[in-house]
Formats: structure tokens, C-alpha cells, sequence
């Protein structure tokens, strides 16, 4: 079996993958996403791969890569089409929406004005957020009328469309912290919550992670959500709501799990390749 | 060891350091690709993060 990987760095989750890749003996090749380029009517060198595992840093180059990819018949991990999804937070959404799995309020409006609206309809305080974007950038915990109306003016003069698009989520009073739940094809492998005394949580922006139990509840909707967007190999973001218990707030396709290995002690790396293989064997 | 390309200073690296991995120039702070690890370790100043980086 061939394996690629795309990466953009070496990060310490591609050194653990390598390090799973070579304990295994597996044959595998590693493509640089600086570097890459693909010809659709002459895929030369891409047809030798059973697989490829996506780990690139940019969701551009990633979803591309791997619709590509795709196309020619070479399975990825993650799918473009689960990348397309998980990559924007309402597709995410709609996705959940149509799964019927549990997640918080969102609004959509495409002008301020809507905007503002929605989120006087659905009360402060709320959660603003770009659909496309990571690591809690931009995201912003809205709390009255004149916080709205300046952030809405200032998301109005950002020179991305993508920035137009008002994306409102319902404000969760989580109990200071989240769940990151990382789900490999039919299983909630690990989960840790991610404690901190800011609001966002995000390990990326100081969120401590410590082990979390994977409860049957917890697998049951984390597998529900994966399975939602395509399933494969995820990380699901899990809010805990005093009435509604657990509601799914995001899904990330490609996952950053340094500070999850040590705080469970779940072999997610090998996990991870074990999932690739079992791809690759089905090609 | 190597040399930081930004402030000349010398830099002493792990010994199983990779090609693509990113270190930090203890002296300017500045992040570090590692461009190639053979036949000597070479540095160039990492890419600046991109607004699509993430999860």
C-alpha cells in the first residue's frame, strides 16, 4: 500500500503520525503543499497513492488537493466533500439541522440590518462568527445592542464577501469549559474538556485540555454528528447545556490533537493511521 | 546547530529534527522553517500564518 500525506508543516501531530507510519512499516510519501501540483488529464505519479492523508494547515489547498484527488478515484482522508462541509460552519449546520442532531440556535442574514434584527430576536448575549475560519478568529461574543451595531459596521468593511454572510449563534453558558470529542470512522476514540476562564476555549487560544470520559451519550451524539458531514476522522466540539445536555457546536476535518494525547492517553495518531489503512485497503 | 537568517544567532536544535518543522530563534523570537537537515540544517523564516489556517 502507498499512503501521501499533505502537509504544510511538520507539526508535533505530523511527527506522531510519521512516527505511527514507520512503527507500522507502512510505505508512505510525503507532499508538501507548497509544492504539489496536479494535472487532471495527466495524473502521472497521483494514481500510485491508495490513499492520502490531508493535514495541510490551509483549507484552501487542502479541500482542492483532495477534490482533486477524488476525482481521479483516489480516496482522502477526510473526503473533499466532508472538507467542503466541515470548512463552513453553516453547511455544518445544515447538515446537523437535517440529521436532527442537537446543536444551539443559529440565525442567518446577509445585511447589517438583518443582521441586527436577528440578533435582537433572539436576545443577548449572542455569538457572531465567520462560516469560514478557524482557531476563533473573529468569533465574537456579542452582549447588547451597541456591541451589534459596531461589529456588524466593522464586519461590513472587511474586504471578504465571506465576511458578509452573518452567521448568529445562540450564546451557550457552558460551565467554563467544552468538549473536544475525536470521532475515527464509527467511534468517539477520546474526548477532553478544554477549560479556561475566557469564553472561547480553543486549546489555540489557552484552553487547558484534560480527559474527558467518553460516555455512551457523548459517543452516540459525536458519532451522529460525524456521521452527518460524511464521517471519516474528526473532531467534534461539543457545548453542555444545563437543560438540553450536550448540543454539537462544531466539526474540524482536520484535527489538531497535541495536547489531547497526553491528557488521555489514547494513541490517537495510531488511531488515525489504523483509519487511513483501512481506506487505503478498500480502494 | 544552525544560524538564525534573521539575527544571526546561533540556534541548537534536537537531533531528530525534520525537514518542515518550525522552531523559534531563542534570541529575536522569530519562527523557523527547517529547509533541510542534510548534509548541514538550514533555516529560512517561516511562512506567516494565512488567513484559511486552522483545523
Amino acid at each position: 500500500m502507498k499512503i501521501g500525506v499533505i502537509l504544510s508543516r511538520v507539526r508535533v501531530e505530523e511527527k506522531w503520525l510519521f512516527e505511527s507510519l514507520d512503527k507500522r512499516g507502512l510505505d508512505y510519501d510525503r507532499l508538501d503543499d507548497r509544492e504539489i501540483k496536479f494535472n487532471l488529464a495527466a495524473p502521472g505519479e497521483w494514481m500510485k497513492y491508495d490513499v492520502v492523508l490531508e493535514r495541510s494547515l490551509s483549507f484552501g489547498r487542502g479541500l482542492y488537493a483532495c477534490k482533486v484527488l477524488n476525482s481521479l478515484g483516489v480516496p482522502t482522508v477526510k473526503m473533499a466533500t466532508v472538507g467542503e462541509i466541515c470548512g463552513d460552519k453553516l453547511s455544518t449546520t445544515a447538515m446537523l439541522h437535517q440529521c436532527n442532531v442537537p446543536q444551539p440556535n443559529v440565525r442567518l442574514a446577509f445585511t447589517p440590518e438583518s443582521a441586527l434584527a436577528a440578533i435582537e430576536e433572539m436576545g443577548y448575549p449572542v455569538v457572531l462568527k465567520p462560516v469560514i475560519g478557524s482557531w476563533g478568529r473573529l468569533v465574537s461574543k456579542i452582549n447588547d445592542r451597541e456591541s451589534a451595531e459596531a461589529i456588524l459596521e466593522h464586519r461590513e468593511v472587511l474586504g471578504n464577501y465571506q465576511q458578509q454572510i452573518f452567521y448568529i449563534q445562540e450564546y451557550v453558558k457552558k460551565p467554563g469549559r467544552d468538549i473536544r470529542a475525536f470521532v475515527v470512522g464509527d467511534e468517539t476514540i477520546a474526548a477532553i474538556y478544554r477549560t479556561s476562564s475566557h469564553w472561547i476555549t480553543n486549546t489555540a487560544r489557552g484552553g487547558v485540555g484534560t480527559n474527558c470520559p467518553v460516555t455512551p451519550d457523548l459517543n452516540k451524539i459525536c458519532v451522529e454528528a460525524a456521521h452527518a458531514v460524511g464521517g471519516g476522522v474528526l473532531a467534534v466540539d461539543v457545548l453542555e447545556d444545563e437543560d438540553r445536555g450536550f448540543l454539537i457546536n462544531e466539526i474540524n476535518h482536520t484535527m489538531e490533537f497535541h495536547s489531547s494525547v497526553p491528557a488521555t492517553g489514547i494513541d490517537i495518531q495510531g488511531k488515525v493511521i489504523e483509519y487511513v489503512v483501512k481506506v487505503g485497503s478498500s480502494r | 546547530m544552525a544560524t538564525c537568517p534573521e539575527c544571526e544567532g546561533t540556534i541548537t536544535l534536537k537531533g531528530d529534527v525534520q525537514e518542515g518543522e518550525i522552531v523559534v530563534c531563542g534570541d529575536c523570537g522569530v519562527d523557523l522553517e527547517v529547509i533541510s537537515v542534510s548534509p548541514a540544517i538550514t533555516l529560512a523564516l517561516a511562512p506567516q500564518e494565512a488567513e484559511d489556517w486552522g483545523e
